[in-house]
């Protein structure tokens, strides 16, 4: 007796859960509508925006003075696993003030080596690189993927090093 | 507005059947009668290959879309509006590309394996009754014979699984003979638990029995129960998932066609989606009430409404409502193992077929249904 209620009751609760899961499947179908997680790429270029903690490429972040917030320090160098980062610094003289500080000639990042750990960014100490969202990286040279992070002429804010 | 759709109606569907004889009549003014037959039939042969190839190429566009909206993805986009053009691009690549035959396979077995299967599946097709007097082959044994020729495909997937000379292949063909042999069972009791109503092989006349309501309406209790029990059985019989064993992609590569490439291919693509089709279609005769509109007592107005929606639509309305509860059986539910397929179906359900079948004659007997 035991076992004829346990057949059907097997019956009765294998019906249920297949009943709950094609109610799910079902939701989502009726509602694909607003629901619907795929996008299409490259018409929706104008309105993509990746998420937040999306790590595309390196990039230094300059204000409109033309001014960026690296000090030279290296640390991102070291950080850096693939040694996809070179910093190449000088002690040259100060245009204005005349004197001998270390400031960054160029910032080299290679993009072909870097595999987007983002173990540069918690590495600087005065936070000035940080990961951009861009994800097309395509190009026809690959020297074209090394890039200087430093734009010409940009020097280091005021205020940093303090 | 009304008018123009009214007339339209009329030149689609009323005068189908006059179109067809006008067309008969003037084979027969210029050709002997022998002739006109045989020219007839090969008229008949061709527009029903012609609904072979566009009833797959359109439920293989639909399939891909309601899986994908099923899974929150849009599907097919690229290839013509909303990807609708989709699946002819799939098929002309599928003709384009080279039939490759492994060097041990058995070449006779091996080229004729298709053959079975499509040869099978029209064989059903030529069967379904797409509205009153729409049907090509209306035979006394109609439902005997699709459940007989339904069996045949298994042959040609037999065939195909052997003569590839590939172990996946063999698996998947075994795999398949051991489903096809233990669900006919319960599509066969199922069938026979509605012939004690309709009193009838023939598909128009089951049909026609109908004309006071659906079965599925008119049954009672066992009637709902041999509808979803033959669903269950159809869905097992067609190898989709989540009976899809035969062709378990993460473990047999593809089954029983892994081997087969471009053309050959195709028509097993094809052929599993007209055999849903047929499933389908023998679901809705049985069932659903093949063409006959739905009807509601005595609500004049409302079944004024409902006659003019012509039966041909009905017919494929409830035939895509049955088509889609497959499909949301095979994106929902995870696909079985060997044993709890077989389990599945010969000890659950074959005994509830087997008391459905006793509970319907009780029924039947003491004229309880409607």
């Amino acid at each position: 007796m035991k076992a004829v209620a346990k057949y059907f009751s097997d019956i009765f609760r294998g019906v249920k859960t297949l009943l709950t899961g094609m109610r799910v499947t079902g939701y989502y179908f009726f509602h694909a509508r607003k629901e619907i997680i795929t996008q299409q790429y490259p018409e929706n270029r104008d309105t993509l925006s990746m998420f937040e903690r999306f790590r595309g490429e390196v990039i230094m972040p300059h204000n409109e003075n033309n001014e960026h917030r690296c000090t030279g320090c290296s640390a991102c160098e070291v950080a850096c696993p693939n040694g996809s980062i070179e910093i190449i610094w000088s002690r040259k003289p100060d245009p204005e003030t005349g004197k001998k500080k270390k400031r960054i000639e160029k910032f080299v990042y290679h993009l072909s080596m870097c595999t987007m750990c983002g173990l540069c960014i918690p590495a600087c100490p005065t936070d000035a690189i940080v990961m951009g969202k861009n994800f097309e990286h395509a190009v026809f040279d690959r020297s074209q993927l090394t890039k200087i992070l430093n734009k010409p002429g940009s020097r280091l804010m005021a205020g940093v090093e303090e | 507005m009304r008018a123009a759709w009214s007339f339209a109606r009329q030149q689609l569907f009323e005068n189908a059947l006059p179109m067809i004889e006008s067309i008969e009549y003037w084979l027969h003014t210029h050709f002997s009668p022998a002739w006109a037959g045989f020219l007839g039939w090969v008229l008949v042969g061709a527009v029903y290959l012609g609904i072979f190839a566009i009833l797959g190429l359109v439920l293989v566009y639909v399939e891909r879309k309601v899986a994908a909206f099923f899974q929150l993805r849009l599907g097919p986009m690229r290839v013509g509006p909303w990807g609708t053009t989709q699946t002819i691009a799939d098929a002309i690549k599928l003709l384009l590309k080279e039939p490759v035959t492994p060097d041990k396979a058995d070449r006779f077995l091996y080229n004729l394996a298709p053959f079975f299967v499509v040869t099978a599946t029209l064989m059903a097709l030529a069967l379904t009754p797409f509205g009153k007097n729409l049907q090509a082959f209306d035979i006394d044994i109609g439902l005997f014979f699709l459940l007989a020729v339904s069996s045949v495909g298994v042959v040609g997937i037999l065939l195909a699984g052997w003569a590839s000379d590939n172990k996946y292949s063999l698996i998947g063909a075994m795999r398949s003979g051991a489903q096809i042999v233990s669900y006919e069972l319960s599509v066969g009791l199922s069938l026979v638990t509605m012939l004690l109503l309709t009193e009838s092989l023939q598909l128009s006349e089951i049909i026609e029995s109908q004309q006071a309501g659906w079965w599925i309406f008119r049954g009672h209790v066992p009637a709902f129960v041999a509808f979803v029990l033959f669903v269950i059985a159809g869905t097992a019989e067609t190898n989709r998932g989540p009976f899809d064993l035969p062709e378990a992609e993460s473990e047999l590569t593809a089954g029983f066609h892994t081997e087969y490439s471009g053309l050959k291919f195709a028509f097993f693509f094809l052929a599993e989606f007209v055999n849903m089709f047929m499933i389908a279609v023998v679901a809705s005769t049985v069932f659903l009430g093949g063409w006959m509109p739905f009807h509601l007592g005595d609500w004049a107005a409302f079944n004024a409404v409902m006659d003019f929606i012509p039966g041909p639509l009905w017919f494929l309305g409830k035939v895509a409502f049955i088509m889609f509860l497959m499909m949301w059986f095979k994106w929902t539910f995870p696909r079985l193992r060997i044993d709890q397929l077989l389990t599945l179906e010969w000890k659950y359900l074959l005994p509830l077929n087997l008391a459905n079948l006793v509970l319907m004659a009780f029924v039947v007997l003491m004229k309880w249904h409607l």
